[in-house]
């Protein structure tokens, strides 16, 4: 049953052009390699904030939780601790489920300006650009995001798009999709009121 | 691709006719509108076919029926017949590595699309399968109803209109009352639908729905945005189903079809097929893909993907 389609559509839509999307992807993908290697290093560079920020996909607001962000409410005050350790104060909610043996939150966020992440080059990005966070280990989600497979794009098919963070699915501390609750099955056959006049039907 | 408008105009009148004689001389009433119908039922019965309508009589239609829609419902109703874009042709994929099975979906469209509540109509049925047995029809599950999904070992395949290259569907119309469109959106026209329903017993894929009552669609939910050969109120006795949101999809620019918007996992993607940039060619050209009950030659532009 699972057969390609090559054959189908070619013959259906006429379409050739094999090549087009590998150039396409090649001119947008610029940090990795098709396994998810990095192959450019960038410049380490203190991310300066901009009027622009985060223009590079456009992104709705990252999902905090309310009264959280800027963190620097805080943390500008407060001296920043690299040690490992169980948090007591604040965020003791938190709990890694994420590669957690070799992580910890310094892997990700800065520890000199709380309120941006930092990639393993040294580069500092705003929480708008977390999906280049992710994109360091998870390469090829991250080249799939970009062309809208992975993910989602929201807005116009023919027009201007949004890109979901990879944060709006996954919490970034336990990233695992988590399951829903599902809506209401349809009425079975057996159970259809095809005149629509009597009661609700039964979902079971 | 073939242009089915180009087929003789005359030709859909006159087998209308001859069908509906035909059934009058099978059932011995042919069922006119009563004598005392209002004027616009009388208008509608005698109604050209919509692809032989010309441009001030579809604007006479269209402004008949928001007339009609807008005091039923209460509301300022639109009726568009936006016409298929210029080098599109859509195409709609379908993650099967990603759905969950929550059917955000089937009610997402509902509501764009002014389903009946009462009956029930649906235009999207979403399988629970075995992972285990893969595509294997005899063991979908369309009832299932468990607290969380996704279940341990379990898959979930939507399946809708295909919008077939090839569609067996509207072949067996007596009246070409469904045809498809420059874009591959196959659509149907309420109006010179009769209701017999050899539609629904050609597709393979149960994708059409009968509306066996005056479908149920409270004032406050219906959408008032509608396309006249997609979600406007359905008539009694005719056949209805999905059409990527055709009064969505034709704007430009368009919005992306109901059910997609709402996936929250991201499974469902949409696009045109002849633009080398756009994510379903993308799918295509780099995933594993399948097309359901691909033997039956139907060529449809609804492609399952594994992203994985
Ligand atoms: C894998 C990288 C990663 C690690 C490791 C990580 N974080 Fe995060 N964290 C993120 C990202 C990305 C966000 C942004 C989420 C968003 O966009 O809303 C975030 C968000 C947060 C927030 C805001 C949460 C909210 O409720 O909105 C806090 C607080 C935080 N992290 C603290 C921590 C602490 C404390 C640790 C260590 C125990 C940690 N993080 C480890 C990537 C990480
Ligand atoms: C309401 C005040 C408050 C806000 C807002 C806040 N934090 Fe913190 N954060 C703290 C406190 C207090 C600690 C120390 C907890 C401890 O040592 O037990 C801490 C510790 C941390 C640590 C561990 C390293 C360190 O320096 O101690 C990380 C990482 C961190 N916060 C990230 C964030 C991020 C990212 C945000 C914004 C998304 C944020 N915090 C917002 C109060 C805050
Ligand atoms: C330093 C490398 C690294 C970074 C950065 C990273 N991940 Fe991961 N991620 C991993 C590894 C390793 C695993 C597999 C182990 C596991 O599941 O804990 C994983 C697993 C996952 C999974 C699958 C979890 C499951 O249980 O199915 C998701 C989803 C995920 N990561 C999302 C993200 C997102 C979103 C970000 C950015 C906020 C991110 N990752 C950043 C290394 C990373
Ligand atoms: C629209 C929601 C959505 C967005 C946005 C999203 N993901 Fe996912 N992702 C999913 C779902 C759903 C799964 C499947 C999870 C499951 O089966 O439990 C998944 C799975 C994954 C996995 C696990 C491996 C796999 O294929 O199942 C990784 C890693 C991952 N995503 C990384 C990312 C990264 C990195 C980004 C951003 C570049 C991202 N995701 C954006 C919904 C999303």
């Amino acid at each position: 049953m699972k057969i390609y389609v090559w054959r189908c559509l070619s013959l259906a839509i006429g379409l050739v052009a094999f090549g087009a999307v590998v150039v396409y992807a090649a001119e947008v993908e610029k940090y990795f390699d098709r396994h998810g290697t990095l192959i450019v290093q960038e410049k380490v560079e203190k991310y300066k904030r901009r009027a622009d920020e985060g223009t590079t996909y456009p992104v709705p607001p990252p999902p905090f939780s309310e009264d959280i962000f800027p963190c620097s409410d805080c943390h500008a005050d407060m001296e920043p601790n690299p040690q490992r350790r169980e948090l007591v104060d604040m965020h003791e909610d938190i709990v890694l489920n994420h590669a957690e043996g070799q992580r910890w939150c310094l892997d990700c966020h800065n520890l000199d300006d709380r309120d941006t992440l930092r990639l393993i080059s040294g580069e500092v990005i705003p929480f708008t650009e977390s999906y280049r966070l992710c994109g360091q280990c998870h390469g090829d989600k991250l080249r799939d995001w970009k062309v809208g497979v992975h993910g989602k794009r929201t807005g116009f098919w023919n027009g201007e798009k949004q890109y979901l963070l990879c944060a709006h699915c996954h919490n970034p501390h336990s990233p695992s999709f988590k399951p829903l609750q599902p809506m209401p099955a349809p009425v079975r056959p057996e159970n259809l009121d095809r005149q629509g006049s009597q009661a609700a039907p039964t979902h079971n | 691709m073939c242009n089915e408008s180009s087929h003789d105009k005359h030709a859909f009148r006159k087998s209308r006719r001859k069908v509906l004689k035909g059934l009058a001389a099978g059932i011995g009433a042919l069922a006119l509108p009563a004598t005392n119908a209002s004027a616009s039922v009388w208008e509608a019965f005698f109604q050209k076919n919509f692809r032989e309508l010309n441009k001030t009589e579809l604007n006479q239609v269209l402004a008949r029926l928001e007339g009609e829609y807008s005091k039923e419902y209460g509301k300022q109703v639109t009726v568009k017949a936006t016409l298929p874009i210029e080098g599109v042709k859509y195409g709609y994929g379908l993650d099967l590595s990603r759905c969950i099975g929550c059917r955000r979906c089937v009610y997402g469209c509902v509501e764009e699309n002014n389903q009946s509540r009462e009956p029930e109509i649906q235009w999207i049925r979403v399988m629970q399968l075995d992972k285990e047995k893969g595509v294997d029809l005899s063991h979908a599950e369309h009832y299932y109803n468990p607290p969380e999904v996704p279940q341990e070992g379990k898959f979930y395949m939507p399946v809708q209109c295909q919008q077939c290259e090839n569609p067996p569907c509207t072949k067996v119309c007596p009246v070409q009352a469904t045809w498809k469109e420059n874009d591959g959106i196959v659509v149907v026209d309420y109006n010179w639908c009769i209701g017999c329903r050899y539609c629904m017993a050609a597709c393979p894929y149960s994708a059409r729905h009968f509306n066996w009552a005056k479908g149920k669609l409270p004032k406050e939910e219906m959408n008032p945005d509608t396309h006249y050969l997609g979600n406007r109120p359905r008539p009694v006795g005719v056949v209805e189903k999905c059409t990527f949101c055709i009064q969505r999809t034709r704007e430009q620019p368009g919005r992306y079809p109901a059910c997609a918007e709402v996936c929250p996992v991201g499974a469902r993607k949409f696009g045109n097929m002849l633009d080398p940039k756009s994510e379903i060619r993308y799918l295509i050209e780099n995933k594993r893909v399948f097309i359901f009950k691909e033997d039956l030659n139907t060529q449809p532009k609804f492609f399952y993907f594994y992203a994985t």
